[in-house]
């Protein structure tokens, strides 16, 4: 919360996330949000203190999707990684969006009830964003949030809901996209099978304690994933009741990605994407079209420096477009 | 001779039980009470427990501040209850216990509080409410995941039938789906879903002859309101469908046992605060629903007190709704009859159109896969009839007789606002049993108590009966906390769906479309959307005003957190930094406001959030104000019906802390 009239330092909170001060982050989130003009500078000097040039390298932290659609059981999953991601001593932020309503511009942001954890721990930090007007997921601040938060904690996790087009936009934004899928529902099966949603990087079928449905599930995953030649993706099954199951083995699929991952070609990517989803946000389609299009502006980032932080894409992008009317 | 048979039956018929819904602070002083209401000519208890004690926390755990006594008595071991029972015949009395997630604990401690008494469990008589899939959907005491609270009724189903044969191991609640904004068809049909849930789970544990003794066992727990007409046609039509179930899913033919037994207390929901002696007439006319046609008279009631809208009743307010019941029953000529709507083509076309519809939303609840799948459907589907309900009585469709309408009073004898007593619980009696549970556990077995646990974990992780393990770890003198630590470490631990996520939008009005633009406005200046943490600390679990709240505020157009029920003020306040929320409102209808409110705003200052908050939930003026000095912004209670405006009042609230100035 910012009192009026005094803005918030966005280089100071960089610096205290930079040395891993988990008291920043709730004042560094309220800055990345606002489209006020102070605040996005401030928003910008904040994520300038956090770019690999300024960290020596790429943030540490794993960066992870979790993505499915609606009572596939992603709060419950999520509460139940958070517990073992806690136990292994890593610090945990969650990233959870929400639809938002198109007629009234509200949401109800009702993760926060979902997910459980120990509310006396500090090492957990949980913050509900609208998805705002943008379709395909992502609100408009998440991948700066992730970003920034992607300096100070372990591990970050983006939680989305959606099936087929949302787990594209997260893709670009995390190191691991885990889809989750609920068993005897057909509609991730279908989606992989006709190609509209990309192959994630780990499939998880929730509520093993069903047996059978999710035995199924998890074989039909596995045999269309062999014939879109993907038989490397693995397929986990979880039960979050009591007692939980299939938790540390998905724990240890998360972690094996990210150890086979280029990770700072995976990062570039997740820059650049988020370069591009910052000019469209401000420029729309004519921007783009301006560009030349949306491959266009691709292969145009695809060339920039790799060590070049969101800000200075960005401005490169706005450099290359023509002035718009 | 004429051929129409007497109206006049040879004898009246027996009076209903009549009860209190009652108890406090401790079990002595809630003992006194009940044996003052015995002696006034009341025939049944109804105890209330206080929040800790339905949800399985002793008095000593950090939940359970502020909560110890206030809506109901403590009962933290089976000292507690032989003091709650003493000088009571327990052979004779017929005890009502409104206890749910914990109803195996709390009934293995009236059978140990009998065996004290040498009373054996063959002849105790009595109910325990025990039905958890509505503490799901409306009241919120639940304390362990659906599948294993529904084991535990089962078992205690299972149980009772064998052992306490006279005792109602569960009362299936349609009452609190009423409070809930239920409609009468909704009202019956999530019931009988519910009934259906309950008796499938109790088919796999006994014999396939005991199923009509189990049957007769299952009775219910409903409301009425004022439309009393249609209420009473409800409760017959829940009458012949019952029936038909019992015929046609489980096999009964004894008509003894497919007799439909119900208990009732009316509807709370449409008191009101404003001018509060109209309640007296509402309770009247719905005694009158559940009592007028014989074929579907109520076994057993308790009526709400005049002034429950404005806090806690006191021993008074109660008397006066005893004596409603005993002018009904000892004055008028209503148990002289025979069924006086037999034959009424009016009252029976009513009841066959709330039979079908019912049918058709029993089937919907099918497709959901039951009743304990199907919660977070029934849930959403309560939020929206009740933002239906509200948004009626906003508009002025649905009369409220002094709120909406009618409003002009002349000053009230009872007291003007701010003047009209209720019941204050002692805050020295939180201490106190806090005090006397540290002397029970250093007075009592530890080894013993620590050994029952064990076997109740045991038996917990296993298939057996929970029952015969419950009683053992009571007689050891284990807590109610411990009881229920001990299956949360086994069963996990649950939070309900809240149903705000899926609820609909509000209509769209002129003055909604108005609002929007203001939050749009004042958003812009705040360079992002205006953000709000919903959230009810405490251990209240009815957060229908809660809901009612974030659903409008989100149709609005804010961003709304809603992070449901039980939160701890740390709780509170960690999730307002780390959600970046610029008001906070918060809900609580037990009483607790002035211990839990105060708790949340230093809890915030201790984390350097200077966040404005807002209450609602049933407060009395002067605690309203003494809230308004320790830093609250505004206090809502049940006469400002008008949500828009108190998210009018919210958004007006975030733009003056933040230097946002009034549109010209």
């Amino acid at each position: 919360m910012t009192p009026a009239g005094r803005a918030p330092d966005g280089a100071e909170l960089g610096a205290r996330l930079r040395a891993r001060d988990l008291s920043a982050a709730p004042a560094a989130l309220n800055l990345l949000e606002s489209r006020a003009p102070e605040d996005r500078r401030q928003a910008a000097a904040l994520l300038g203190q956090l770019s690999p040039a300024a960290l020596g390298g790429e943030a540490s932290a794993h960066v992870v999707g979790i993505t499915g659609p609606p009572g596939a059981g992603k709060s419950t999953l999520l509460s139940a990684l958070a517990a073992a991601w806690r136990a292994q001593g890593r610090t945990v932020a969650v990233l959870a969006v929400d639809p938002t309503s198109r007629r009234s511009g509200g949401a109800l942001l009702g993760d926060r009830a979902r997910i459980e954890f120990d509310s006396h721990d500090e090492g957990v930090f949980v913050r509900s964003t609208a998805a705002g007007e943008r379709l395909g997921g992502l609100a408009p601040a998440t991948r700066a949030a992730a970003e920034a938060l992607a300096a100070a904690y372990d591990v970050v996790v983006i939680e989305t809901v959606g099936v087929g087009q949302a787990e594209t936009e997260v893709a670009d934004a995390v190191d691991t996209v885990a889809v989750i899928v609920q068993p005897a529902s057909g509609d991730v099966l279908q989606f992989l099978k006709a190609g509209v949603m990309e192959i994630p990087d780990v499939l998880v079928v929730t509520k093993a304690d069903l047996g059978k449905p999710a035995l199924a599930t998890v074989r039909d995953l596995r045999a269309a994933l062999r014939s879109l030649g993907a038989d490397g993706v693995p397929v986990v099954s979880v039960s979050s009741l009591a007692p939980p199951s299939g938790i540390e083995d998905l724990v240890g699929g998360l972690e094996r990605h990210r150890a086979a991952l280029d990770l700072p070609g995976r990062r570039r990517q997740a820059r650049r994407a988020h370069a591009l989803s910052d000019f469209l946000a401000e420029h729309g389609e004519r921007g783009l079209r301006a560009l030349g299009g949306r491959r266009e502006a691709q292969r145009f980032l695809d060339q920039q420096d790799p060590g070049l932080d969101v800000a200075s894409l960005t401005a490169a992008l706005e450099a290359r477009a023509p002035e718009q009317a | 001779m004429s051929e129409q048979p007497s109206p006049h039956l040879p004898e009246p018929d027996r009076p209903w039980l009549m009860r209190t819904y009652a108890g406090h602070s401790n079990a002595k002083a809630s003992n006194e009470l009940y044996r003052r209401n015995l002696a006034k000519g009341q025939t049944g208890l109804s105890v209330a427990f206080d929040l800790p004690t339905q949800t399985g926390y002793d008095p000593d755990h950090e939940l359970a501040r502020g909560e110890v006594g206030k809506v109901g008595v403590s009962v933290a071991h089976r000292g507690d209850m032989a003091t709650l029972m003493d000088g009571i015949p327990l052979d004779q009395m017929n005890t009502s216990m409104t206890i749910n997630a914990t109803a195996a604990w709390l009934l293995a401690l009236y059978i140990v509080a009998a065996e004290e008494h040498e009373v054996d469990q063959q002849a105790l008589q009595g109910t325990t409410q025990n039905d958890i899939i509505k503490e799901f959907l409306a009241r919120g005491t639940y304390a362990f995941p659906p599948a294993p609270s529904m084991r535990l009724t089962a078992d205690m189903v299972a149980y009772t039938v064998e052992h306490v044969p006279r005792w109602n191991p569960i009362n299936i609640c349609s009452y609190h789906l009423q409070e809930a904004g239920a409609t009468p068809v909704q009202e019956i049909a999530y019931a009988l879903s519910n009934a259906i849930a309950v008796l499938d789970a109790v088919r796999e544990r006994v014999s396939e002859d005991r199923m009509g003794r189990v049957f007769a066992r299952i009775s219910f727990f409903v409301n009425a309101g004022v439309r009393f007409v249609e209420e009473h046609a409800k409760l017959r039509a829940m009458a012949t469908l019952w029936e038909e179930l019992g015929r046609e899913r489980y096999g009964v033919s004894d008509p003894t046992h497919l007799r439909f037994r119900y208990g009732v207390q009316v509807n709370s929901l449409g008191l009101t605060e404003s001018q509060p002696e109209n309640n007296v007439q509402r309770i009247v006319l719905e005694a009158l629903a559940v009592t007028m046609g014989r074929n579907a008279r109520a076994r057993a009631i308790q009526l709400p007190a005049w002034n429950e809208a404005l806090g806690l009743p006191r021993p008074w307010d109660q008397q006066w709704s005893l004596r409603i019941q005993q002018v009904l029953a000892f004055e008028t000529d209503v148990l002289e009859y025979a069924d006086i709507f037999e034959g009424s083509r009016v009252m029976d076309a009513l009841v066959q159109e709330l039979i079908e519809g019912s049918r058709a939303e029993m089937e919907v609840v099918v497709d959901h896969g039951g009743a304990v799948e199907a919660v977070p459907y029934m849930k959403a589907a309560l939020v929206d009839s009740h933002r239906e309900r509200v948004r009626r009585i906003e508009s002025g469709e649905q009369v409220v007789v002094g709120q909406n309408r009618f409003t002009e009073t002349e000053p009230s004898p009872l007291g003007g606002d701010g003047e009209v007593q209720v019941q204050v619980v002692d805050p020295a009696i939180e201490a106190e049993q806090v005090e006397a549970l540290a002397r029970w556990r250093s007075g009592r077995d530890g080894q013993a108590v620590r050994s029952a646990l064990a076997a109740l974990a045991r038996v917990a992780e296993g298939e057996e009966n929970i029952m015969p393990a419950t009683i053992a770890a009571a007689r050891a003198g284990a807590t109610t906390g411990e009881w229920a630590q001990t299956l949360r470490d086994v069963f996990g631990e649950y939070r309900a769906p809240t149903g705000v996520g899926e609820a609909s939008g509000a209509p769209d009005t002129e003055e909604l479309d108005e609002l929007r633009d203001e939050v749009a406005r004042v958003s812009e200046a705040l360079g992002r959307r205006i953000k709000l943490l919903v959230g009810k600390p405490g251990l209240d679990g009815h957060s229908n005003g809660a809901e009612q709240i974030a659903v409008r505020a989100r149709d609005a157009g804010i961003e709304v957190v809603y992070e449901g029920i039980r939160l701890t003020p740390g709780q509170i306040a960690r999730s307002a930094v780390q959600e970046g929320v610029h008001v906070i409102g918060l809900s609580i209808l037990s009483g607790s406001h002035m211990n839990l409110i105060p708790d949340v705003i230093t809890a915030l200052g201790d984390a350097g959030a200077q966040v404005p908050i807002v209450v609602g939930g049933i407060i009395p003026e002067a605690d309203a104000e003494a809230l308004g000095e320790s830093g609250v912004a505004a206090v809502y209670t049940p006469k400002d019906f008008d949500l828009t405006r108190i998210v009018r009042d919210i958004v007006a609230l975030v733009a003056e802390r933040h230097g946002v100035t009034a549109q010209a």
